[in-house]
C-alpha cells in the first residue's frame, strides 16, 4: 500500500516535471526539469525492482543527456546572440 | 485542418493506451520464460545477477550490436563536431564569468574519486549485483563530465581513448570467437571456469566481457561529451 502510494507520487512527479519541461520558456530550467523527469523515472524503476535499468536511466537520462543539452543551449546562445 | 489531425492522432494514442491499460492484469506468478531464465542463469552461467547474465551471454550478440551503434554515434559526432578540435575549449568564446563556481570545483574534488570508484565497482560486480558494463561505463562517463564542468581547461586525450576503446572492442570480439572454438558459440561465457556462485571471480567470462564493455562505453561516451564541449 505504502509502496503504491509512493509510486503514484513519483509518477505524478514525472508528469509534473515533464509538463514543466515543455511549458517553461527559459531553456535552462526546462532542461533541468526534463532531467528531473528522468531522475524520477529512475526512482520508479528502483521501486519496481529493476535496479539495472534504474542505474542506466539515472546515469544516461538524468546525467549525460541533460548535460549535452545544456552544452548545446550554452553554445547556441554564445554563438547567435 | 492541422488541429483536427492533431486531435485525431491524440485520440488514436489515447485509444491504444486505453486498450493496453484495460488489458492489464497483474501477474501473481512468473511467466514461463522468466522462470526458465531465473533457474538457468545461476545454474548454467553461475551469474548471480540474472539480467547481466542474459545481456552478456544469451543476448551477447545484441549487446555487441548496441556497442557498435554507440561506436557509430561517437564516430559520427566526432565527424560532425570535429572542426573545433584543434582549439582549446576554454578559448572558444567563453568569458571568466561563465566558469564554474567554487561550489562545483570543491564538490568535484570530493565526489569525483567516488564516482570513478563506484563506476569501477558497478562494472566489476556486474555478475553479482545490479549493474554491469553499460551502466558502469555510463557512470564513469558522467564522472568525466563532472571533471570537464569543474575544470573546463582539462584536455581529453582522444588518441588514448580511441586506442583503448578499439583495443577493448577487438578483445571483446576475440573472446566471442574463442567462444565458437572452445565452447558452445559466439560470446559463450563457458570459455573460463564457472567458479562458485556469488564469488567475485566466477561466472566464466562474464566479468571480463563486462569490464571490456565498461571500458568501451565509458571511453565512447567521454569522447562524445568532449566533442560537444569543444
Amino acid at each position: 500500500m505504502l509502496l503504491e502510494l509512493l509510486l503514484l507520487l513519483i509518477s505524478a512527479s514525472i508528469l509534473v516535471s515533464g509538463v514543466l519541461a515543455v511549458w517553461l520558456d527559459n531553456l535552462l530550467p526546462a532542461m533541468v526539469s526534463a532531467g528531473l523527469a528522468s531522475l524520477f523515472a529512475a526512482a520508479s524503476y528502483v521501486l519496481l525492482a529493476a535496479p539495472d535499468v534504474a542505474m542506466a536511466e539515472a546515469a544516461i537520462g538524468a546525467g549525460l543527456s541533460t548535460l549535452i543539452f545544456l552544452y548545446a543551449i550554452r553554445k547556441t546562445r554564445t554563438g547567435e546572440d | 485542418m492541422k488541429r483536427t489531425f492533431d486531435l485525431l492522432a491524440l485520440m488514436l494514442f489515447g485509444f491504444i493506451f486505453a486498450t493496453v491499460i484495460a488489458g492489464y492484469v497483474e501477474r501473481d506468478s512468473l511467466s514461463a520464460l522468466a522462470q526458465y531464465y531465473l533457474e538457468a542463469v545461476p545454474r548454467d552461467l553461475g551469474a548471480q545477477n540474472v539480467v547481466t547474465g542474459i545481456l552478456i551471454t544469451y543476448r551477447g550478440f545484441d549487446t555487441l550490436g548496441e556497442v557498435a551503434v554507440l561506436f557509430m554515434v561517437a564516430a559520427s559526432v566526432g565527424i560532425l563536431l570535429a572542426s573545433g578540435a584543434g582549439e582549446r575549449p576554454d578559448e572558444v568564446g567563453r568569458d571568466a564569468a561563465a566558469g564554474p563556481s567554487e561550489l562545483v570545483i570543491s564538490g568535484a574534488e570530493v565526489i569525483l574519486p567516488m564516482i570513478f570508484l563506484f563506476g569501477a565497482y558497478v562494472i566489476l560486480n556486474g555478475h553479482l549485483s545490479a549493474g554491469g558494463g553499460f551502466q558502469g561505463g555510463a557512470v564513469v562517463a558522467s564522472g568525466v563530465m563532472l571533471l570537464l564542468i569543474a575544470r573546463p581547461s582539462t584536455l581529453v586525450n582522444h588518441g588514448f581513448l580511441s586506442v583503448t576503446e578499439s583495443l577493448a572492442g577487438v578483445v571483446y570480439v576475440t573472446l566471442g570467437i574463442l567462444g565458437i572454438v572452445f565452447a558452445g558459440g559466439f560470446l559463450d561465457s563457458h570459455i573460463m571456469p564457472r567458479g562458485e556462485l556469488g564469488a567475485f571471480i566466477s561466472a566464466g567470462a562474464i566479468p571480463v566481457i563486462s569490464a571490456l564493455l565498461g571500458i568501451k562505453v565509458g571511453a565512447e561516451l567521454s569522447v562524445v561529451i568532449d566533442r560537444f564541449r569543444s
